[in-house]
């Protein structure tokens, strides 16, 4: 027994010296690998972009951003999410610029003076899409009476559920249409865009999308447009730099250059053709410097 | 079906050309999982080590815990490093959330555990006569650890194998810390995930098959490595 109390001794400190230089070495390495990393030292040059989905999904950032880094050498970290997220981010400083679509929402954040400078970038809009036979037969009809048969037929609707702006927009739409949408037809999502055409794709159920997301996706979907054109489904999106009182960390230099950039008249004229080769039509119309 | 041949039609192409672009993200995605993992053993093969041979109170409790962490959700672990990352957060000064080193913590958060748990479990299972037996021949106690292991290298490799198929073909935390940043986080898992929702499925299955092609290429070697020497 002796033996054995012995081997404990010696495995328990054998262990110990392993750990410490286990940890020391992991260390190193990690020190290593983030003085690798392109970010390293360079937090100046450092621009974190919080932004909805759809942005991204379209293929607009991947055109816009390599651009703007080019053009002023700040590095760009675009963290596409929804809109509701965006905001949070933003208003916990996480972020030091915003390109977001949810009017209500952002005057909610402005207020409460988490962001400066909003200014608007572009519009693009909403369309209700379906199954191409229609079952509640809404085709051609105003949005709040479409809507109304929907709810009235129970057929399936997939919502984005995710407080990205898309949901809050559609969520506006129910109210305006003065209908609380609930029950077993109402399928919430909680995902992205894309997701959310290819679950309603799927269960051949109707849902709401910016035309963005649908026209880049259209070729896979057997959906169709049955709705458009309402005024109601105008999508605003406004750019807005983070209140740099909120935090030292905030990067409001890299953030007010972004703001120029996206409402410049060079960008806005990239943004007033982008699509058009692709999709046959412009996914976004430039709104820099004009009144909503 | 189309849609699948299609897809490998385009990832043999994609692969033939070396698209620069798929290039990036799967260095990036080996070089993160292996940091994580290599830094995972460093720290889990001692204190499963330890775990398996020492006594103390409450050694149950951190076993079940570790064992635990065996099966972390990653995006419970991708929202705690995210937190801990945050400008806001208590590591915020150090300017690492959306970088590469950020995906490393948070794999190594997920593969340490599968790397402590196994390798308690595999110096466990070793008889406990052989560390008399080896003691009594003279070995110091570095002698006794390094024999130790070398013993129990087949399920160790088991272990490495657990521990890094988990964290390359992991998405949530990734996610989450790294932000799938173009050209700089942008990992297998989170460019297959981008390129489904913008519905190029073609990319998205070419991404798949390359990661599938990537763990199944590290296990063969490290099976070859394990099974060395043929069976005992």
């Amino acid at each position: 027994m002796q033996h054995l109390g012995r081997i404990k001794q010696i495995v328990a400190r054998a262990g110990l010296v392993a750990l410490t230089t286990g940890v020391l070495i992991g260390l190193a390495a990690l020190a290593t690998f983030t003085a690798l990393s392109p970010a390293a030292g360079a937090s100046g040059k450092n621009v974190i972009l919080a932004t909805t989905t759809s942005t991204q999904d379209t293929g607009l950032l991947d055109v816009l951003v390599p651009l703007f880094e080019k053009k002023t050498g700040y590095l760009v970290k675009t963290i596409a999410v929804g809109t509701g997220e965006a905001l949070a981010m933003g208003e916990r400083g996480e972020a030091d610029v915003l390109l977001v679509h949810a009017p209500a929402s952002e005057e909610k954040f402005m207020a409460a003076g988490h962001g400066i400078n909003r200014k608007p970038v572009m519009h693009n809009d909403f369309v209700l899409v379906g199954p191409a036979a229609d079952p509640a037969r809404i085709m051609g009809l105003p949005l709040a009476e479409a809507l109304g048969k929907i709810a009235s037929a129970k057929a399936i609707f997939v919502s984005r559920g995710d407080d990205s702006g898309t949901h809050k927009m559609e969520k506006k739409l129910w109210k305006e249409a003065k209908i609380t949408p609930s029950g077993n037809w109402y399928v919430d999502a909680g995902q992205g865009m894309g997701e959310t055409l290819r679950i309603s794709d799927q269960k051949q159920a109707y849902t709401i999308s910016d035309r963005g997301t649908y026209l880049a996706l259209k070729n896979g979907l057997s959906l169709k447009i049955l709705v458009e054109k309402d005024r109601a489904l105008l999508n605003f999106y406004s750019v807005i730099e983070v209140n740099p009182a909120k935090s030292t960390r905030i990067n409001n230099a890299g953030a007010k250059a972004f703001s120029d950039f996206i409402i410049s008249p060079e960008t806005q004229e990239i943004i007033r053709h982008f699509g058009d080769k692709k999709y046959g039509q412009p996914l976004f119309v430039p709104d820099a410097g004009q009144q909503r | 079906m189309d849609l699948i041949l299609q897809g490998a039609k385009h990832a043999l192409e994609l692969l033939i050309q070396g698209d620069p672009e798929i290039f990036q993200v799967v260095l990036l995605s080996l070089r993160v999982s292996g940091t994580a993992v290599l830094i995972s053993l460093l720290l889990g093969i001692p204190l499963g080590t330890i775990l398996a041979l020492s006594e103390f109170p409450g050694r149950r409790l951190v076993l079940s815990l570790v064992n635990t962490g065996m099966g972390f959700p990653p995006v419970v672990v991708g929202l705690f490093v995210s937190m801990l990352l945050w400008r806001s957060g208590p590591l915020g000064g150090l300017d690492l959330l959306y970088t590469p080193a950020a995906m490393v913590i948070a794999q190594v958060a997920l593969a340490a555990p599968i790397i402590i748990g196994l390798t308690a479990a595999a110096i466990q299972q070793l008889n406990p006569k052989l560390r008399l037996q080896i003691l009594s021949l003279g070995a110091n106690r570095r002698q006794l650890m390094w024999i130790l292991l070398r013993e129990a290298r087949l399920p160790l490799l088991a272990a490495v194998m657990a521990g890094f198929g988990g964290v390359i073909s992991e998405v949530g935390a990734v996610m989450m810390v790294g932000g799938n940043v173009k050209g700089q986080t942008r990992v297998l898992t989170t460019a297959t995930v981008l390129e489904t929702r913008m519905g190029h499925f073609d990319v998205a299955i070419a991404l798949s098959l390359v990661l599938l092609g990537i763990t199944f290429l590290v296990n063969l070697a490290l099976t070859i490595f394990q099974q060395r020497g043929g069976t005992r």
